[in-house]
């Protein structure tokens, strides 16, 4: 009774505003809080979250992970799961109290009126059934058309989520399509009913940038036809594409909200502020990304053992050849040719089966060449067997996108790391643990990290531990495959700024590989753009960012999500 | 009735709860199968502590008692005590089933290993013929050994162990490979680790550690072998009260006197349950260490 009263007082008191000049919003959200039960505590994980959003808007909810983010998200939708306790002062959609909905009212809503789009398609779509079946399931449970009408439906989304070849396509099975193509998939079974409300969990996270920018502007396309988009993400470049109003979350609390031009471009937050200067761009080469200074120690870190004048890494025409299941024959990488000097960043660029981590192994000498030859510090690698290779080891090292498999489970930081400086001039117990202290210092981490294991520190502990092992033997150059990829942004930024300090002071190598052009744009003094196995084209950041000359390369810059705060503020 | 108010019943109504759901959490099956195992391990040391019989002493008079206060399983056909002869038997029994899994678990680790890490040809050999012993039914190979050598206890652990080994040795050449192929043994050839500091400091420890839960698991497991080749009479002769043997020796009474077979059977099954129990807990125990 007293809810009707407040609702009656309202509308008696803002009809007329509500009339004249108020968006009509078909999400409103009220002071949002979500908790879990874990093991009989309660712990709440998103305190407060308000907004409105009317029908061709998008409202973005930005935070790294575990900021509360995701289950904001699935609280709207009623699936915060089971020991989720959602609680709100106001959570309406279309103007209906979604409160206090059961499991069979929420099941009518999603679908119909929202959509939800996940991030992760392969998980998220059925592996045995064709995606065309998928989609027309969700029509079926709706009770949507006939038969012959919901397969011509179906057809219909996949054309206009830019599927090719959308008949063909509806007749196959997730794990036969690409990811660009799951992941459209995905987002047709999610818009199949036409629902005013779209929900993208961290959509394009997965996806090449190429295929991020086709996503992209589907959900653009969404948005101007009126549709109202609430996006998940972490990457601030894909919120500015598409955002109207951003909130900024941390540890489940707003931050900083107002529209994308007020956030981006004028932001209040000391932590809104961060995140927008950790992004890597082209223009934040030279400077530091992230407030948190360096490590004073990294900048003592020490030169190479060995002094050597002439190129560290000469590679010349490597190529590998992989046998595909069905027997064919595909070029992972085919002829490509590379120098790295003393001190330089060579950055390795390209989309997921470019063949860039491929080259990584060759180099490494974890995987055999069918031809070509690498040359480290001058002397035959390639051409020589492991027994003889072993000598040369500690003058190459590397970083792996996921530090925590690359240690043994069983051991502490602190054995990690003495394993680790066995072929150096270190000798005993005690100096090695010294030593151990010493390079943990270079890092930014204390002593007691020692005892810990990588199971129990951050990712961006775990991969600073790694860096620590990589610098262990004093290496020449250091080989960083996508290193810092499975970062959250502010974390990327530290660990950035002090790979850039740790070069300064010790003169190593860097042979950076990623697949983020913002990442490989800001570190490396040369690039390789590397597509199908080839390298199509190289140079220094600014000749590829400003004339790329191959179409590929301008393909791929004109993919990035513009990012410029300066000019989105100037925008609205 | 309107003074309940939800906090005062919370507080005062989930506590006890609470703790009684604490208390069903318990593992209570882990202590019964540790505490029996630990009754089973004295009974194998110092029988005569548990026994209250002589197992050996003739009572013709007392012949197929059924179970009593005196004679807490009843009696066989020569009024033997049944209850000093089951405690009397678990040494020979227990060691069988530990050996059996020893021996077994031994083999494969050699099988295993070599098909997993020896170099090409000598590998392929290797698996070749663990696949080979996989094709045959374990109780064939049991029954081909026992053929050759006689029936004893020690054949009986050997065929056990020869039975099981090929199942195990599988395991552990994929525990292996599956070491051999992780990145932190890339990460240590990365560093220019020599192989054999690979082998011994990553690939082993790691490959082997779920060992422990499954020698447990197959210790019960062999118990149940022994016992059955036992109870084809391809065991442990008869004076032996070893309870394969038990069971055989019931065997001609089970319409008389069902106990002379149900006893010894409940024992053997219980070390099973009791084994298995254990093996799972470690298992369980080894994983979540991981995570």
């Amino acid at each position: 009774m007293s809810a009707s009263q407040t609702v009656d007082q309202r509308t008696a008191d803002d009809s007329l505003d509500a009339e004249l000049d108020w968006p009509v919003s078909r999400v409103r959200v009220e002071n949002l809080r979500v908790a879990f039960l874990v093991g009989g505590v309660r712990r709440e994980v998103v305190n407060g979250v308000s907004f409105d959003l009317a029908p061709g808007e998008c409202v973005a909810i930005v935070g790294e992970s575990g900021s509360g983010k995701s289950v904001t998200a699935r609280a709207l939708v009623g699936l915060a799961g089971r020991n989720g306790l959602v609680d709100a002062d106001a959570l309406e959609i279309h103007h209906a109290d979604v409160r206090r909905l059961s499991p069979g009212q929420w099941r009518r809503l999603r679908g119909r009126e929202v959509g939800f789009i996940l991030q992760d398609a392969l998980v998220s779509l059925d592996p045995l059934r064709p995606v065309g079946a998928e989609i027309g399931e969700a029509l079926r449970l709706h009770r949507w058309g006939s038969r012959a009408a919901r397969a011509s439906r179906v057809i219909e989304l996949l054309t206009r989520v830019g599927v090719p070849l959308p008949a063909a396509r509806a007749r196959q099975r997730p794990d036969q399509l690409s990811g660009g193509l799951r992941q459209r998939a995905l987002i047709a079974s999610a818009i199949a009913l036409d629902p005013d409300i779209v929900i993208a969990d961290e959509p394009t996270t997965a996806l090449d940038v190429t295929v991020q920018a086709q996503v992209l502007r589907e959900l653009e396309e969404m948005k101007r036809r009126g549709a109202s988009i609430i996006l998940i993400s972490h990457d601030l470049s894909v919120v500015a594409q598409l955002a109207d109003q951003i909130l900024v979350m941390r540890a489940g609390e707003v931050l900083e909200q107002g529209s994308a031009a007020q956030v981006l471009g004028a932001p209040t937050h000391d932590y809104t502020r961060a995140l927008i200067s950790a992004v890597p761009t082209e223009g934040t080469r030279g400077s530091r990304l992230s407030p948190v200074p360096v490590p004073d120690a990294a900048l003592t870190a020490s030169a190479p053992a060995s002094a050597h004048t002439g190129p560290i890494l000469e590679a010349r025409g490597l190529s590998k050849h992989f046998r595909t299941p069905d027997g064919g024959l595909t070029r992972a990488v085919d002829g490509v040719s590379f120098d790295l000097a003393p001190g330089e960043t060579l950055g390795i660029v390209g989309e997921s089966g470019s063949g860039k981590s491929t080259t990584a192994r060759l180099v490494l000498g974890l995987e055999t060449l069918d031809s070509g030859t690498v040359r480290l510090l001058g002397q035959d690698w390639s051409g020589v067997p492991e027994r003889r290779r072993r000598r040369l080891r500690p003058r190459i090292s590397v970083v792996s996108q996921d530090p925590l498999s690359s240690f043994d489970p069983r051991w502490n930081v602190e054995r990690i790391l003495v394993d680790a400086l066995a072929a150096s001039e270190f000798r005993g117990a005690a100096a090695r643990r010294a030593r151990a202290i010493e390079l943990l210092g270079f890092v930014g981490l204390g002593a007691e990290v020692l005892e810990r294991f990588p199971l129990r520190l951050s990712g961006g502990q775990r991969q600073r531990v790694a860096i620590a092992r990589a610098l262990a033997p004093r290496p020449s150059v250091i080989v960083l495959d996508e290193a810092v990829s499975a970062l959250d942004v502010t974390v990327q930024a530290q660990i950035l700024d002090l790979l850039v300090a740790l070069q300064a002071s010790s003169g190593v190598s860097y042979l950076f590989i990623s697949h983020d052009l913002g990442v490989i744009s800001h570190l490396s003094d040369r690039v390789l753009v590397m597509k199908d196995g080839v390298v199509v084209e190289t140079g220094e950041p600014d000749e590829i960012f400003r004339r790329p000359s191959h179409p590929y390369t301008r393909e791929l810059i004109a993919s990035i999500p513009e990012f410029d705060p300066a000019a989105i503020s100037e925008r609205k | 009735m309107t003074a309940l108010r939800p906090s005062s019943t919370s507080a005062a109504g989930t506590a006890p709860s609470t703790r009684l759901a604490a208390l069903a959490r318990r593992p209570w099956g882990l202590y019964a199968a540790v505490a029996f195992v630990a009754l089973l391990t004295v009974a194998a040391i110092a029988p005569q502590l548990l026994a209250t019989h002589d197992p050996l002493a003739l009572d013709y008079p007392l012949s197929l008692h059924a179970p009593s206060w005196t004679n807490w399983f009843g009696t066989d056909e020569s009024g033997r005590d049944l209850y000093s002869r089951v405690i009397f038997g678990a040494r020979e029994s227990l060691l069988i089933g530990l050996g059996a899994a020893a021996v077994g678990i031994v083999l494969a680790l050699v099988l295993g290993s070599l098909a997993a890490l020896a170099i090409k040809p000598a590998a392929v050999v290797v698996d070749r013929v663990v696949e080979i012993l996989f094709t045959f039914p374990a109780l064939l190979l049991a029954l081909l050994l026992i053929a050759i050598s006689g029936p004893s206890a020690t054949t009986e652990i050997l065929a056990v162990g020869l039975g099981t080994a090929p199942g195990y040795a599988r395991m552990i050449r994929g525990q292996i490979l599956a070491a051999k192929g992780s990145a932190y043994v890339e990460a240590a050839t990365a560093l220019g680790h020599s192989r054999s500091r690979i082998v011994f400091a990553h690939i082993l420890p790691n490959a082997l550690r779920p060992l422990v839960a499954v020698f447990a698991l197959s210790v019960g497991q062999s118990i149940v072998w022994a016992s059955s080749l036992s109870f084809l009479g391809l065991g442990v002769a008869p004076p032996s009260s070893e309870w394969g043997a038990l069971l055989d020796a019931g065997r001609q009474y089970i319409v008389q006197a069902g106990w002379l077979i149900v006893v010894p059977g409940l024992v053997i099954v219980a070390v099973a349950l009791a084994a298995t129990t254990i093996g799972r807990h470690l298992q369980s125990y080894l994983e979540r260490g991981e995570k």
